[in-house]
């Protein structure tokens, strides 16, 4: 079973991520759970959500307290979150950012394993908004390879409607773009 | 076709009811349940629900309407939480006293104060002796069943009594998960119209909800609470119609790994499921334990549960809800009061975890389990124990 851990501040759509995720996965038959952290939610306010991916049923529902993947949603989490709290070893963070891998572990101190994406420039781009999380959800999928790159595409359709294909273009740049 | 989804459980629940065709929903949102209700009068206001919202303006308003609606014939849901379920509570023996199968899901959620939006079970203990059938969901699966089981069980003619359907608020409302969903002509097949025994009909006049004077009030209760425990059986019999159809059955007693098992764990709703892998982690370290849970809570499964904990030495109750200044938690102490004339039983240990949104952990469960096994041997120092409370 792998977990993954979303940080991100509220409207970022962190669990619209963990949500999307799940899906994927669900669709290609494996099990999966996305939930967020449980609270009022307020725009702007760190927030975390939560998906696990499994061959097998998942029989916990415990929070997710060690996972494999933290992706970070916005960069400016960095600064008041510890977003490797709990990371299994060997575990795998994935950040949002314009800095390379060197210079962000340098900045920050994370001694896990890197990946980067500049989200919110893609997004910006692609989307004119800067929301990370479909942009996230490429560079994720492509890094952690959980689910296959064409598995999101229904979930991404079926969440995004008319506004599709600008999310699916900021999605496959991030896929195409990330540093790991 | 029964199809495999990934969906919010809400979700799933508000598609249940959609499924079963209600022809009445009266609603008033409330934190955790928001999203079933919403998702309900998206279907009805976009034509896939052929049905009346009634958008009230309160949680007491919403079960008076559903009275109203249930007495006319009406095929009548409702969803609600915590203070709602509260605001509800008046109405709430009503409804079984003029037998009207009104179906209402609640996504448990701790009581204020202090104020609190998050999980636990002190909303639904509250409303234990209010005369209505009460199941509890441990997934979305189960979530999806039992509200399609309770429509055909309220109905049944030989019932003809509410059921509340028990779902953890964000623990399982809020989780995206597979299930799979049943469409209307599956349904149809286990669920027929409901056809009223009664109902308000102008042309027909009857009275409904009569003054219940000391003459004939202790026969209207013994007439009800006699249909409530006979229930039972039809719960069982769909359940068990529930399975041949679809293929997932269901008991009013659940049990897990209770082959040999000398301790048992006693849980409700979608803790259970956590509580089954720290069964596995604790069968593998060699202990003799089980995990008993109670799907079916009114009418309270006597036999069923006899049957589950026969032979057990220790039985470890984890209750979602305090009974402050009473003996224990609340279905502790029913465990404990049917256990009671039992030629041999389980020594009975009370333990309150999961309030308010507290996280319960795998090792919660094998805290609970060790310090039972003690108690067993040497006596429990208190009347419960609180687990996870922080000294202050």
């Amino acid at each position: 079973m792998i977990e993954i851990r979303f940080h991100g501040r509220g409207g970022q759509g962190a669990v619209t991520s963990a949500e999307l995720l799940a899906r994927a996965a669900i669709d290609e038959g494996k099990y999966a759970q996305a939930f967020p952290s449980f609270g009022p939610e307020r725009r702007g306010a760190p927030v975390m959500s939560y998906t696990r991916i499994s061959d097998r049923p998942i029989k916990t529902r415990e929070k997710v307290y060690h996972p494999d993947i933290a992706v970070v949603l916005d960069p400016t989490i960095l600064k008041i979150v510890d977003v490797t709290d709990g990371l299994k070893p060997g575990g795998l963070v994935i950040v949002n950012t314009n800095k390379s891998k060197e210079a962000l572990a340098a900045e920050t101190g994370i001694k896990a394993r890197l990946a980067v994406v500049d989200a919110t420039k893609i997004a910006m781009e692609s989307m004119g908004l800067p929301i990370t999380n479909t942009v996230m959800l490429g560079a994720v999928v492509k890094v952690a390879n959980l689910v296959k790159a064409e598995s999101l595409i229904e979930p991404l359709k079926e969440r995004f409607g008319k506004i599709f294909e600008k999310n699916y273009t900021a999605y496959k740049r991030a896929f195409d773009e990330v540093v790991s | 076709m029964a199809k495999r989804v990934g969906m919010e459980v809400s979700l799933g629940v508000s598609e249940a009811v959609k499924v079963a065709d209600v022809d009445v929903i009266a609603a008033y949102p409330i934190t955790p349940q928001t999203h079933i209700v919403e998702h309900l009068a998206e279907l009805v206001a976009n034509g896939e629900l052929d049905a009346e919202f009634i958008p009230v303006e309160s949680e007491h308003s919403a079960m008076s309407s559903c009275v109203g609606s249930s007495a006319t014939g009406a095929r009548t849901y409702t969803a609600t939480s915590s203070q709602g379920l509260a605001l509800m509570h008046e109405i709430l023996y009503i409804v079984p006293a003029l037998r009207l199968p009104v179906v209402m899901t609640v996504a448990n959620r701790a009581l204020s104060g202090p104020i609190n939006i998050w999980n636990d079970h002190s909303d639904i203990m509250s409303e234990r002796d209010i005369g209505w059938i009460q199941t509890f969901a441990e997934n979305g699966q189960e979530a999806f069943d039992l509200s399609v089981h309770a429509f055909r069980v309220a109905e049944d003619h030989s019932v003809l009594l509410p059921v509340i359907v028990n779902l953890d608020g964000f623990t399982l409302t809020h989780v995206v998960e597979p299930f799979e969903i049943l469409d209307k002509a599956e349904v149809a097949k286990y669920l027929p119209p409901y056809k009223p025994l009664q109902r308000l009909d102008p042309e027909h006049p009857i009275t409904m909800g009569a003054v219940g004077i000391p003459e004939v009030y202790t026969e209207a209760k013994k007439q009800y609470e006699d249909a409530l425990v006979r229930s039972k059986s039809v719960v069982i019999q769909a359940w068990k119609e529930f399975g041949d159809l679809f293929g997932r059955y269901y008991h009013p007693v659940e049990t897990y790994k209770t082959e040999g098992a000398e301790t048992l764990l006693l849980t409700m709703g979608s803790v259970s499921e956590t509580a089954m892998t720290a069964i596995d982690r604790m069968r593998e370290a060699g202990k003799k334990v089980g995990l008993v849970r109670f799907r079916l809570w009114r009418p309270f499964p006597f036999e069923e549960f006899f049957e589950a904990v026969k032979g057990v030495k220790t039985l470890a109750v984890m209750d979602r809800a305090m009974s402050p200044g009473g003996p224990c938690g609340p279905v502790a102490a029913e465990v404990r009061a049917a256990l009671y004339d039992q030629p041999t039983r389980p020594k009975v240990f009370s333990f309150v975890a999961g309030l308010g949104g507290r996280d319960v952990q795998v090792s919660d469960f094998e805290e609970i389990v060790s310090r039972a096994e003690k108690y067993a041997e040497k006596g429990a120092p208190a009347t419960y124990d609180l687990i996870g409370v922080r000294e202050i």
